[in-house]
Formats: structure tokens, sequence, C-alpha cells
């Protein structure tokens, strides 16, 4: 299991690759998200983000097989269609693959301590938290 | 008793500082009543912990509820709801 909160790049390949290595998995699926439309900031609070992302990775192996799993998240100044976020999660079969990614994914929304500042035209603004995305969470209680 | 308390995203920018100690008044031993003696200080607290401004509270990197308990050395923490992903 690896969780890196970093400022560089990944490469998505390479990621799946180093957790594909076991010959019992028999899926990786693996979760990329993008910059939409404008530049922005990612603040984070050092320390509890890594603790926050392990968390919600334990609850996901409580619940489903994960034999691996690859979770990073970026911070500092990206720009449009820069790579965010990648979690990629290692299992025997696609189901549990598919599940255990979707929810790191939407916990790691509501509960990983990440701030996004846009910058717009008008000035930069600090996004609002969506009541989507605490419903998406809600949804695995 | 003395708390060191953080502050993140658009509180950081409103307070203008990322973290200062603060020693605690008798009484004041949850996080909603940290936040509310905060509030009480007036000016930009105030703009930063009205009742109506949503604000997530976290103690030694945890994320709490309003009514968790606050003892001495903690770190506690205030930010707005997160926008990662």
């Amino acid at each position: 299991m690896r969780i890196s909160v970093q400022q560089e790049d990944f490469d998505l390949g390479a990621e799946v690759k180093a957790i594909s290595g076991n010959p019992k998995i028999g899926a990786v699926a693996s979760f990329v998200g993008l910059v939409r439309d404008v530049a922005m900031t990612l603040e984070h609070y050092p320390g509890m983000t890594e603790r926050a992302i392990t968390k919600i990775v334990d609850e996901a192996k409580s619940r489903w097989q994960v034999m691996d799993c690859t979770v990073i998240h970026r911070h500092g100044a990206l720009q449009p269609n820069d790579q965010i976020v990648l979690v990629a999660v290692a299992s025997g079969h696609r189901g549990d693959a598919f599940a255990a990614c979707e929810f790191i994914m939407d916990y790691l929304k509501t509960q990983a301590p990440f701030w996004k500042k846009e910058q717009t035209a008008e000035g930069a603004r600090w996004v609002e938290a969506k009541a989507a995305d605490d419903k998406a969470a809600e949804r695995w209680k | 008793m003395k708390v060191r308390v953080l502050y993140f995203a658009s509180v950081r920018e409103k307070i203008g500082k990322d973290a200062e100690e603060i020693e605690l008044p008798a009484g004041i031993a949850t996080v909603s009543a940290l936040r509310s003696h905060l509030r009480d200080r007036g000016g930009v607290y105030e703009n930063s912990f009205a009742e109506k401004i949503l604000v997530r509270a976290a103690i030694n990197q945890d994320m709490v509820p309003p009514a968790a308990a606050i003892k001495a050395g903690d770190e506690v923490a205030f930010f707005p709801p997160v926008t990662g992903g």
C-alpha cells in the first residue's frame, strides 16, 4: 500500500504496474481525477492528510478484498487538464477492485483535508464543498 | 489549559495566520466552546466563526464533531468543508 501527497505529477501506467506483481491479482481498477476548466492551488493539512487517507484505505480493506492499493494526491499549483488524484486498487476480481476504488474516491472527497482555490477571471476563490459529494459518501454507510 | 490552534484555507486567510497557542479559560472544554470563544474575540475571528459559517474541526489530526472534548496540549484545527479529489 502506498499513499503519497506530493507536488509532482505521476505516471498511471507505472503506478498500475507497481501494484500488479502478485500472480493472485486478477483486476486493477484505477481512477485519475483531472483539473477541470481553470487553474487552481491545492492546500492541505500535512500529517492529517496522510492519516485520513490511510484510515479510508483501511476501511476499504475491511469491506473488500484489497491486495494492494496506491493513492496519490497532488497539492500546490495545478493547471487545467493536470492530473490531480490517483486511486488504484488491485484485487482478485473486478467487483472488489471497482467497489473499493469508488469508495476510496468518495470518502477522499469528504474526509481528506484538501482545499481548492480556483483562479477565475474575477480573481481567486475557494471552491465550496458540494452536497452531492456528501451524498456520494453517505451511500456507503 | 493551553492548546495549539491551526487554521486552514479560507479560515487561515480571514484570520491572517496559520497557527497560534491559546490559553483557554476554565470551562472551555469542547470544540464548539472553543469556536464560540474565538468568535467572541470579534473582528476577523467573528468573521471566521459566526454561526452561519460552515467550519469543520479536527483534534490531533482526526476530524471530530462540535461536541468533541479538548484536553491540554491538543492540536485543534479549524477549516472549511474539504474540497479535494
